[in-house]
């Protein structure tokens, strides 16, 4: 257990440095951008639409026993922007994008193509890890702007046609009680919650052991690693830094 | 393939210097010359003194020592599991031994930078026994890879030597633009030898170049190693368990056997070794001294 975490902490040392040594491959970065932002929206949208419904749901029967359903719109908003929002939309890009980047590396690794990288003097941490590192925690911000903005969205929706709210009293409540604090707060959680994704995806892949079933370890462990760092991560930073 | 830093362009040549005043002409002596001259360089290219290697109880490499001459093809036959590969990738610093010395033209690598390490792998091309080609790249950007990021050299520029290295390997332009998933298995070896040849380095490395081949392409592939070695007049060190390969591109052949190298001698007298283990090993006999660890019924 010891080991295991002085190479993830001398893995994670080698990762962050070279994200900031030059040189920088901006195409690699951009191209990971696609893969992690762009090609999980849907899955984050959908993410969101849902629980933003359910939790105006909820919260309407909740709120009928002591008279509060007017506050419907307000604790959707401030569910979504400071919790569930990062936190899910973390979880489910954690469950794509971690495995995609654990089974990628490991079948590098496997097939001796990182071995290849090192005797091309090519340094697998520039090339491989820090590009998906960077675009992670670039991405998983605009990726919860997103979900931010679906799951009011989706609470909208079924408080307009399911709880017959009024539109515009439900939007008017919703940006009146908002404030910049709770939707900040959840983007730098976002981005701390990028950086575990990618780096656990990577840390599990570049490690990886021989043949198909290490590679399926990797993945997993890269997965549940990866959920279970968001979910301690989010306790730390609320607890620490977003309880005012 | 993100970096396209131009080669750097070398100093223009220096003007000589202007007469000195009044005229006064100096005797001539005969100028220094300003670049020293290169050292001579060692006739063994990479030698491995005492090398060592365990994985937790298990001695892959137990004193290992061995002189590669430069300019010659070294191959190091040996069973599966007896240290070959593990002493590859020590000398390519993929592996860190345990204990003991790697010279490369007479400079320890062990423990060196990774900067060092880089520059020197500047001069090492590798052939992979199951070719390692990126898939998420094209064939000439696999060719061309080691000369744009280990180089630095312009995309362009890097592209025609690729397709000159996949000529010399008998392959067409048209495959240079194909992924190497669309290619056989020995069009992929040939790939991964374009792409060890490309830089033109120094020594090259074979692990088990034959391995998994038909009769008729392993042979394809033992011609051109030869001749692309030939022609950039490289060290070689290949690794193989195929004698018809290591008689046909080894001008040395060492045998290594639970991690020493037990006999060396030049690849015409591999058949007269009056070694037992080699004898057993060349002639692929079940009995002699090597004995594999096999449950019997």
């Amino acid at each position: 257990m010891c080991a295991e975490i002085g190479r993830l902490a001398i893995f994670t040392r080698n990762s962050v440095w070279h994200c900031f040594a030059p040189p920088i491959y901006l195409r690699l970065i951009l191209q990971q951008m696609l893969r992690i932002g762009y090609n999980s929206l849907p899955v984050v949208g959908l993410t969101a639409f849902f629980t933003g419904g359910v939790l105006a749901l909820q919260i309407y029967i909740g709120g009928t026993r002591f008279n509060a359903e007017s506050l419907v719109s307000s604790i959707v908003a401030l569910g979504i922007t400071r919790e569930l929002g990062p936190v899910l939309a973390g979880l489910m890009v954690a469950g794509r994008v971690s495995a995609a980047i654990a089974a990628e590396l490991g079948t590098m690794r496997v097939t001796e193509q990182i071995d290849a990288l090192v005797t091309l003097s090519t340094n697998p941490f520039k090339y491989l890890v820090a590009p998906r590192i960077i675009a992670a925690v670039l991405c998983l911000p605009l990726l919860v702007a997103v979900a931010d903005t679906i799951g009011i969205m989706g609470g909208w929706i079924v408080g307009v046609k399911s709880l017959d709210f009024n539109s515009s009293v439900y939007i008017k409540n919703t940006v009146d009680f908002l404030e910049f604090g709770d939707i900040f707060s959840g983007l730098v959680k976002s981005a701390v919650f990028g950086f575990i994704i990618a780096l656990m995806g990577c840390y599990h892949g570049y490690n990886s052991g021989g043949g198909a079933q290490g590679v399926g370890k990797a993945t997993t462990n890269a997965v549940v690693s990866a959920s279970i760092l968001i979910l301690a991560a989010n306790y730390a930073l609320t607890s620490l830094l977003f309880t005012t | 393939m993100d970096t396209e830093t131009p080669r750097k362009i070398p100093p223009p040549p220096r003007k000589p210097l202007p007469p000195p005043p009044g005229g006064v002409v100096q005797p001539a002596v005969p100028a220094a010359d300003p670049t020293p001259a290169p050292e001579p360089k060692s006739p063994i290219h990479i030698h491995l003194r005492d090398l060592h290697k365990s994985f937790g109880p298990k001695h892959v490499l137990n004193g290992l020592n061995l002189e590669v001459p430069r300019g010659e093809s070294v191959v190091i036959i040996g069973g599966s599991g007896t240290g070959k590969s593990v002493m590859l990738k020590c000398i390519l610093g993929i592996l860190v031994p345990d204990q003991g010395s790697i010279l490369v033209d007479d400079k320890e690598t062990v423990g060196q930078s990774a900067r060092a390490r880089e520059a020197m792998l500047r001069h090492f091309g590798m052939l992979f026994q199951g070719a390692a080609l990126f898939d998420s790249l094209s064939v000439w950007q696999n060719v061309a890879f080691g000369l744009i990021q280990g180089r630095k050299m312009r995309r362009d520029e890097a592209k025609d030597i690729a397709f000159t290295k996949l000529a010399q390997v008998g392959l067409g332009p048209e495959v240079g633009e194909l992924s190497p998933a669309e290619l056989s298995g020995g069009m992929q070896k040939r790939v991964g030898l374009a792409r060890a040849i490309a830089a033109d380095p120094d020594v090259i490395f074979f692990d088990e170049p034959t391995t998994g081949l038909d009769p008729i392409m392993a042979d394809v592939i033992n011609d051109l190693i030869v001749k692309c070695v030939k022609e950039i007049g490289a060290t070689a060190v290949s690794i193989t368990h195929d004698m018809a390969s290591a008689r046909k591109i080894a001008d040395k052949i060492a045998m290594i056997y639970k991690g020493e190298i037990i006999w060396e001698g030049p690849a015409d007298e591999v058949d007269n070794s009056g070694n037992d283990h080699v004898q057993q090993f060349i002639n692929g006999s079940a009995e002699g001294p090597i004995q594999m660890e096999v449950l019997k019924p």
